[in-house]
């Protein structure tokens, strides 16, 4: 009993991680009907931006709020200068042009910071809280995408630039008649985005170590969360985000044993996709021909 | 195929065929590679150039094949010309059936499923509980085979021509299936499903086909690809691999016979020149191409050179 536990409090903690990733997926999505494949490597480059930053002797949070506008801005201009053209193109050149800028980051951070594994310091305690379950780490990154979830949430909800921007990616036309300049709303949600992907990836990175390859599972996870929550759901995604993280903790540690642990992303994603593809909290939709 | 078609192709026969006996061995084993490739775009192209299927886990197949022919003649004995068949069938038999599923899923799901089956394989492959078959994380190694009837050439050789014999049968076979009434069907499904369907033409059936063959394709380059490197091991197979490919079908030409050539070229000799400059090189140089391509040239290479032929024709017609 004592082990599930710990297995299914470990696995909240980097199931909040996969809901910050999973989040930034949807959140592209829901504007413009694309799963952006790059989203991992984006996250992994502001990460390295992030330890770069620390490195030269910024204080933690400084630099993470540095790396954030850093990733924003990131964002916003890969959407203005790469996406843009592609925006009406058929999805074969899209995923083309996402394949490109997944490789294109990881190997121009693999030629900057070198491929050697990096450590990434972790801005909470060492001692673990909660008795013997859970450091304090892996507490502080749920609390971390709580935080993100409740102030991404206040954006849309309260503000008129949110407002703005969930018009623009609900009905373009509609909005762009009633002066919402549709475009940047895209690029704002990109930079939105990108700005959440990099607070994940600095919250994984004491995990599972810095390298240009980090986000490879991550991502899948992520893609599996975003799937199991409805891939139009914010909020759906961030529950995900937590059932997958236990789910592959709680399968690891019991039924199939840490190497097929990220073969349960591809079985859960597979799964999803077949059987109820608007995910748990999705909205149907019907296409009529 | 029209005359001139005709001579042309049987003139780079012959120099496919002399290649090998005016370049050094190590070349010879980069063009058995890039003929290796071929055969896998190919595959490639047919599901997503064709089909419109697009997948980004074809490394998967590819990794499927090369294992099966290294199990085969590991642990079995047996000969490296009869493991291509069984990992082509196997890989028929597992395309079809990751097709199935496939089948509800549309452009950009069937992106992230491919992909995701693309990125766990390799951890698959690692499974101790398989290990006594796949060797674990230490892959197997298979001897290279000698060349048979005492002819006087060397084993890479013998290989270079025995992988440019299955990859001429296997361009032939596509080429036929391709312009008939499968080919017709295949390019109909990825125009416009729906009014294909009206046609009679059974959508279901074609695109798994479509599917298990593309994997077959695929599979075999795999087999090939173990039997020409003597070595396979899990990490080999990682998601780039699958990536390599797709940026090959993009940059060679997408629904294009002669585009797989092109792109295995591409994708055999660029990362070769462009390792000289840093490890992380050739990578970049591929997203830029891909980039470059999709906003460009979008037809790839073999778009580009037909654009040029028909001008050239234009210009002698004029004249």
């Amino acid at each position: 009993m004592d082990a599930l536990l710990h297995q299914v409090l470990a696995g909240l903690a980097t199931g909040g991680i996969y809901a910050s990733l999973a989040l930034a997926l949807v959140m592209i999505y829901q504007a413009t009907h694309l799963v952006n494949f790059a989203q991992g490597e984006l996250a992994m480059f502001a990460t390295y931006f992030a330890w770069s930053l620390i490195n030269a002797g910024v204080p933690y949070w400084p630099a993470f709020l540095l790396t954030v506008i850093f990733a924003f801005v990131l964002g916003v201009v890969i959407e203005r200068v790469i996406i843009r053209p592609v925006e009406n193109a058929p999805v074969l050149a899209v995923v083309v042009v996402f394949i490109a800028l997944l490789v294109i980051l990881n190997s121009v951070t693999g030629w900057i910071f070198s491929y050697t594994i990096k450590t990434f310091p972790s801005p909470f305690p060492a001692e673990p809280i909660f008795g013997k379950y859970m450091s304090a780490h892996e507490a502080g990154a749920i609390g971390v995408t709580l935080v993100v979830l409740l102030l991404l949430y206040a954006f849309f909800r309260f503000t008129p630039l949110g407002l703005a921007m969930r018009a623009a990616a609900q009905n373009p036309d509609s909005a762009r008649l009633v002066g919402i300049r549709v475009g940047w709303m895209l690029a704002l949600g990109w930079g939105l985005a990108a700005a959440i992907g990099g607070i994940a990836g600095m919250m994984v990175a004491p995990i599972v170590y810095l390298d240009p390859n980090m986000m490879g599972g991550v991502l899948l996870y992520a893609f599996a969360a975003a799937l199991v929550g409805g891939v139009d759901n914010p909020g759906g995604a961030v529950l995900g985000g937590f059932m997958v993280g236990v789910l592959e903790n709680v399968l690891g540690a019991f039924v199939i044993g840490n190497e097929l642990k990220l073969a349960v992303a591809l079985v859960l994603i597979i799964g999803v996709l077949v059987v109820k593809p608007s995910g748990f909290f999705g909205k149907v939709f019907v296409t009529r021909v | 195929m029209s005359r001139r078609q005709l001579i042309l192709n049987a003139l780079l026969l012959l120099a496919a065929c002399a290649l090998p006996l005016v370049v050094s061995d190590y070349r010879v084993f980069q063009f058995n590679l890039v003929l290796v490739y071929a055969i896998a775009l190919l595959g490639l192209n047919l599901l997503t150039g064709y089909n419109g299927q697009i997948s980004l886990g074809h490394g998967a197949f590819y990794a499927i094949g090369a294992y099966c022919a290294a199990i085969l003649m590991d642990k079995y004995g047996v000969p490296y010309w009869a493991t291509l068949p069984v990992a082509g069938a196997v890989c028929l038999l597992a395309g079809f059936l990751f097709g199935l599923p496939a089948l509800r899923l549309e452009g950009l799901y069937l992106a992230l499923a491919t992909f995701a089956l693309g990125v766990s394989l390799p951890a698959l492959l690692k499974y101790h509980h398989l290990e006594k078959w796949t060797g674990g994380v230490q892959g197997i190694v298979i001897a290279k085979p000698d060349p048979p009837f005492g002819l006087p050439i060397n084993s890479d050789q013998w290989l270079y021509y025995f992988t440019l014999a299955v990859a001429i049968v296997m361009f032939v076979l596509a080429w036929n299936l391709l312009r008939g009434r499968v080919g017709r069907a295949l390019v109909a499904i990825r125009d416009n499903h729906i009014a294909t369907e009206a046609m009679g033409v059974n959508n279901a059936m074609f695109k798994s086909l479509a599917f298990g063959v593309s994997a077959m394709y695929t599979g075999v380059a795999g087999a090939l690809g173990a039997i020409a490197i003597q070595y396979v091991a899990p990490d080999s197979f990682n998601i780039f691999l699958s990536i390599v490919f797709l940026v090959g079908i993009v940059i060679g030409g997408l629904a294009s016979i002669s585009g797989a050539i092109y792109g295995a070229l591409f994708i055999q000799f660029v990362p070769n020149i462009a390792d000289d400059i840093s490890k992380a090189a050739p990578w970049a140089i591929f997203g830029i191409f891909l980039l470059g391509f999709v906003y460009v040239m979008p037809m790839g290479i073999a778009g580009a050179v037909r654009m040029g032929l028909a001008r050239l024709q234009r210009k002698a017609q004029n004249k």
